[in-house]
């Protein structure tokens, strides 16, 4: 037997050996025993000196050969052994994935809110302001000054809570119209204000009526402000609210300080304007009042109404709401029952 | 109002069907509430002829008739109508037919006879009680003889006829006519309607020979009468009696169907007394005197008001001018003279007065809207004229005029450009011309500027804007382009105000709380709980309900109204976050309060639900919602420190659990446990609330944001625990270790409190952790011992702690 004969063999087998290794600190032992200073390689590289010279270089060459296949089969099967190791972790780890999140606090904002929200950030984009009025207002600013004087019988379309003969509730968001009308400088630019809040009628609570509800007024003055403008910018508060498949149709109508007056209706929500019971198999649904604002209402605020005019519109959240979502109760926005105000919860 | 199509045919050339024609009077001019046909929903309902009748074997008042509807066999019917007579045409429900009230008729036994049907009254058939009239009341009703066997009733009883409900705004009170309605349709059909106008044939006898009239103007600014003599009262025609009852009115008699059918053309209120009843010969429109009593039509009594208008003969009222006659001088069969008054009522007076007797009639809506000023005279002619044809009078001479004045057609004048100005349209002057012309106005154009005469049966225009309205209704809203305001550019943006309320909103969402919005009404004592400050109620003046009636001064109380409601359909988690108003007044005397904007929670329940836990113990806390607010006031960047003060003076919290808050030494508001015995006066579980002052917290100056260099050098941290009295507060600690902490104190952290077993009694174990950083350089130990050292001397001597 020659050294080269006896490495020979301890590569075959030894390599048969570490494929059979079963655990890490096994392997490391083998690992010490074939190519530590003790081992096979490094006893046949010393007994090296007692070859020709000739020989050495060649058996130093394949020694070395030898030397490394072995440790690489050591290293490719430490990798294995780690790699066992870690799958094995890892199927211990292994979770039910169905169980339910950790539940964590978060809020909504109301259903109505939501709403006015969407309606100011529209108008905000268009170079509107926003602005809010007291909810006790004077008689002066919510009727009269809207060219509703004491005896005029549209006051019977509005209950009114009163507090004293001149102090009410506000029936509407319109006295807003008057307070700003008087002190807007027009010197400065146009107005343009939309002024969303809470309004009172004297009414008794039932599904369709609620003596609390809410109203976004809408006002825009300048000296070429016209009807059209008012039906795109109707159409735009539609669009925004519903989707752009919603249409606005303006039909006549009558408030005391527009003229002219206009109703705006919806498309159906329900049947997309194919007529149904909602609708009254008309396609159509009320959901706005607006009109160019009555030169009487420019002129009791001191405005001009041979050199401004514009247009008015107010907007009902509390009715957007009931149509957008199907709600059929009004009340239900005002008892503020948890399951109820946690449904609208959805953003986009 | 209900407009019947087939009457609008007789003045105009309708193309359409009632359907299209109701949305085009909804697109052009008023709403319209419906468009149906009184026969809807029925069926099998045709006309009889009862041939033969015999009692009933079993019954005093059933008959058993053999009727004719028109098949080869005779049909077998029991009636029970005490009117019901052989030979005479009937409304007959056949076997399979739908009636009103949408029942079914079958064939049945009727006490052991079999009845083919049932014959009809009109109520039966969907007529509604208040318009059939008094002589079918109480029986079968009789079709006319030339009324076809077998054939449906309806077109003998105008129920084929298409009825569109009208819903006039006030501004159009000459829309509740039929005249009114025509000509409107007129205008957007681009047709003169063919209006009748009436020629009155006159007797000898001067009517100012029977009556002399003296009314005030001011009550009556114009009030005429005219006089028929001789009329035999009867029923009217069905023609007449149809037109009513399709209308809503019942029919009464030839005269006084007369007034009615005469209202529902002209838009003009009549009223006919019977002349015979009138004592004197004078009639007076004047205001009601105290004490003066009136019963009216309708057989209810009144008590006059001094400012209510009545007509009064020379010894007491006899009507509620504008609103209903009186009992007292009511037209009944024996009338043989009637006084027809055309008049026109001051609105407001006549407003009131309705409003002050609850009665609310036909004529009283038109006075309240205004009528055709230039048309008094033409209803009276009108009526005076059917009277003579209908029942036989006899007109006398002439209109008798207590007041009247020169009523004038208005004149209005409007140029083209300002039209297309305020509208933004092109139209030309042509179009516009045609418009008013339509319309039935006069006009005469110079350059571009129209002169445009308005009728008086449009008394409702005044002013340019009021012709832009009617170009833009008559040309279409749907032709009217959509533009945009094109002026100068304005910036919108939300003010600090507006966005720091919105973010107050978004940071209790994201902290767990839904937004509510309660009533601003409430309850006197609901009112008052809960309050920030001292404050006068404001009351309204004449509440709808009892829970309604005061402003609120506290917005806690509107949440814990609902929690009640979420508890008591066993939610049993709430949380809830309110802004809005509330409404303080200083004094008793002020009318009109003050209105500040607070923001305020209430939990009960788990905050964050979680089914794995145990829901008692992970209830809501003092604690957790303290956490709440002060994450909140934190998010504001309020500037100052927070400082929470414990109080018992709200009667309505926990004397023990409650809290001031102060910002910078400024109150701005509290938070705490709902007094148990409130929450029970509620009906609500344990609840945490809190109430601040959004105002305040608005106005109060603001941390910018500023970035700060984080230390490249480590941190030192110290524990200690504390053995202290229990009286020894979290804030007394903190205040001792911060006086005595020195330069390099970074903070301070409370890690654990313990007060259980182990422990003297009325002592707590309170753990701090003291974390000490030098910016600049690196802490040694040195450094940090001795300040930790002082620090537990400082609490040794000041609070009395031991150092475990
Ligand atoms: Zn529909």
């Amino acid at each position: 037997m020659t050294l080269r004969d006896d490495l020979e063999k301890i590569r075959q087998e030894r390599e048969k050996n570490i494929k059979d290794v079963g655990d890490l600190k096994k392997l490391d032992a083998l690992r010490v025993e074939l190519l530590g200073k003790k081992g096979p390689i490094t006893q046949a590289l010393r007994g090296m000196r007692n070859l020709s010279a000739d020989e050495r270089p060649k058996f130093g060459q394949f020694a070395n050969s030898v030397r490394d296949e072995l440790q690489s089969a050591i290293e490719t099967r430490r990798d294995e052994l780690k790699k066992a190791l870690l799958n094995k972790q890892l199927q211990n780890e292994t979770i039910d994935v169905t169980l339910p999140g950790k539940p964590v606090a978060q809020g909504q904002p109301h259903v109505i809110q939501q709403i006015i929200d969407q309606i100011e950030d529209l108008f905000i984009g268009m170079g509107y302001q926003v602005l809010s009025g007291p909810e006790v207002e004077e008689d002066k600013y919510n009727f009269e000054m809207m060219n509703l004087p004491k005896d005029h019988p549209a006051r019977d379309m509005q209950d009114t809570f009163y507090i004293t003969k001149d102090i009410l509730m506000r029936t509407q968001t319109s006295p807003m119209q008057a307070r700003t009308l008087e002190k807007h400088d027009f010197s400065k630019g146009p107005l343009k204000m939309i002024s969303p809040g809470v309004v009172y009628r004297r009414d008794t609570d039932d599904p369709t009526h609620s003596h609390q509800f809410h109203q976004v007024e809408g006002i825009v003055i300048d000296k070429h402000v016209t009807m059209a403008d008012l039906k795109g910018t109707l159409e735009l508060i539609a669009h925004e609210l519903f989707g752009d498949r919603f249409d606005i149709r303006l039909r006549p109508s009558y408030f005391p300080f527009t003229e002219p007056s206009v109703e705006a209706d919806i498309t159906c929500f329900n049947c997309g304007g194919k007529g149904c019971a909602v609708c009254k198999y008309t396609g159509w649904i009320e959901v706005l009042g607006a009109g160019m604002v009555h030169p009487n209402v420019l002129e009791m605020a001191g405005v001009d109404s041979e050199v401004y005019g514009g247009f008015a519109f107010g907007v009902g959240p509390d009715r957007f709401a009931m149509l957008k979502y199907g709600v059929d109760d009004i009340r239900n926005f005002y008892l503020n029952d948890v399951r109820f105000l946690t449904q609208f919860s959805k953003k986009g | 109002m209900k407009i019947a199509y087939s009457w609008l045919q007789e003045y105009l050339d309708i193309q359409v069907s009632p359907k299209d024609l109701g949305e085009k009077i909804e697109r052009s001019s008023v709403e319209v509430d419906s468009v149906t046909r009184p026969s809807d929903g029925l069926k099998k309902i045709v006309v009889g002829k009862i041939m033969s009748m015999e009692p009933h074997p079993d019954s005093d008042h059933l008959q058993v008739c053999q009727v004719d509807v028109g098949d080869d066999d005779l049909s077998q019917i029991v009636c029970g109508a005490p009117n019901v007579a052989t030979d005479k045409k009937v409304i007959v429900a056949l076997p399979g037919s739908r009636i009103g009230g949408n029942v079914k008729i079958k064939r049945s036994k009727m006490r052991g006879v079999v009845s083919n049907g049932m014959i009809c009254a009109l109520d039966e058939i969907g007529f509604s009680k208040d318009v059939v009239p008094k002589e079918w009341a109480d029986g079968i009703y009789f079709l006319p003889d030339d009324a076809k066997i077998g054939e449906p009733v309806f077109p003998y009883l105008g129920m084929d006829d298409y009825l569109i409900d009208v819903d006039v705004t006030p501004n159009r009170g000459d829309m509740l006519s039929v005249y009114g309605v025509a000509r409107d349709l007129g205008a957007i059909y681009a047709q003169t309607p063919k209006l009748n106008h009436p020629h009155v044939e006159e007797v000898g006898t001067a009517a100012s020979d029977k009556v002399s009239i003296e009314a005030d103007e001011d009550l009556a600014p114009i009030y005429k009468m005219r006089i028929v003599e001789n009329v035999k009262i009867q029923p009217s025609p069905r023609w007449l009696q149809i037109k009513l009852w399709n209308a809503g009115v019942r029919p009464i008699n030839n005269v006084v169907d007369v007034t009615n059918y005469i209202l529902l053309k002209y838009g003009q209120p009549l009223h006919a007394f019977d002349y015979n009843k009138v004592s004197g010969s004078t009639i007076k429109a004047r205001y009601a005197q105290k004490g003066e009593k009136l019963t009216t039509l309708d057989e209810a009594e009144h008590d006059l008001n001094e400012k209510d208008i009545v007509i009064a003969d020379d010894q007491k009222p006899i009507a509620l001018a504008g609103v209903m006659g009186g009992l007292n001088s009511e037209i009944d069969d024996q009338t043989t003279t009637v006084a027809i008054e055309s008049a026109v009522f001051t609105p407001t007076l006549i407003r009131k007065t309705a409003q002050r007797q609850n009665l609310h009639t036909d004529a009283s809506q038109r006075f309240e809207r205004g009528v055709n000023r230039g048309g008094v005279e033409e209803a009276a002619d009108a009526a005076a004229q059917m009277m003579h044809e209908l029942a036989g009078g006899d007109v006398l001479k002439g209109i008798v005029t207590g007041s009247s004045y020169d009523v004038k057609p208005v004149v209005v004048n409007i140029t083209l450009s300002r039209i297309n100005h305020i509208l933004g349209t092109d139209l030309s002057l042509d179009q516009v011309k045609a418009i008013f012309k339509q319309l039935g106005f006069g006009v005469t154009l110079d350059g571009e500027k129209y002169t445009v005469t308005v009728p008086t049966s449009r008394w409702d225009i005044h002013i340019p804007a009021d012709l832009v309205e009617e170009v833009a209704r008559i040309y279409g809203y749907d032709k009217i382009p959509s533009t945009l305001p094109s002026g100068p550019t304005t910036v919108g943006a939300l003010t600090e105000r507006q966005k720091l309320m919105r973010d107050s909103r978004h940071v209790l969402e994201s902290l767990g709380l839904n937004q509510a919005i309660s009533y601003a009404l409430t309850t006197d004592a609901k009112a008052k709980q809960f309050m920030m400050r001292e404050s006068a109620e404001t009351h309204l003046s004449w509440p709808m309900t009892a829970d309604h009636t005061t402003l609120r001064m506290n917005m806690i109380s509107g949440l814990l109204d609902d929690v009640a409601y979420n508890n008591a359909r066993r939610v049993k988690d709430v949380a809830l976050y309110e802004q809005g108003r509330v409404f303080y007044k200083d004094s008793e005397d002020e009318v009109r309060p003050s209105e500040h904007e607070h923001i305020a929670g209430a939990v009960s329940g788990q905050l964050v639900v979680d089914p794995l836990k145990n829901a008692k113990h992970n209830a809501i806390d003092f604690y957790q919602l303290k956490g709440i607010v002060e994450k909140y006031l934190n998010n504001l960047a309020i500037k100052g420190d927070i400082e929470f003060i414990a109080t018992d003076k709200y009667p309505e919290m926990h004397p023990g659990r409650t809290a001031d808050i102060f910002i910078h030494g400024h109150y701005v508001g509290f938070i705490g446990q709902v007094h148990p015995s409130v929450a029970e006066a509620y009906k609500i579980n344990q609840t945490y609330v809190f109430e601040l002052d959004l105002d305040a917290l608005i106005e109060m100056p603001k941390d910018m944001n500023q970035f700060e260099p984080i230390s490249k050098y480590p941190s030192i941290t110290r524990d200690v625990a504390l053995l202290v009295d229990k009286s020894v507060t979290n804030a007394q600690v903190l205040a001792q270790i911060h006086k005595r902490g020195g330069a390099y104190l970074k903070s301070v952290h409370l890690f654990d409190i313990y007060d259980g077993k182990n422990l003297p009694g009325g002592k707590q174990s309170l753990a701090y952790t003291l974390t000490y950083q030098n910016p600049n350089a690196t802490l040694t130990d040195d450094e940090v011992n001795q300040a930790f050292e002082k620090v537990q001397k400082t609490l040794v001597s000041e609070l009395g702690a031991e150092i475990r």
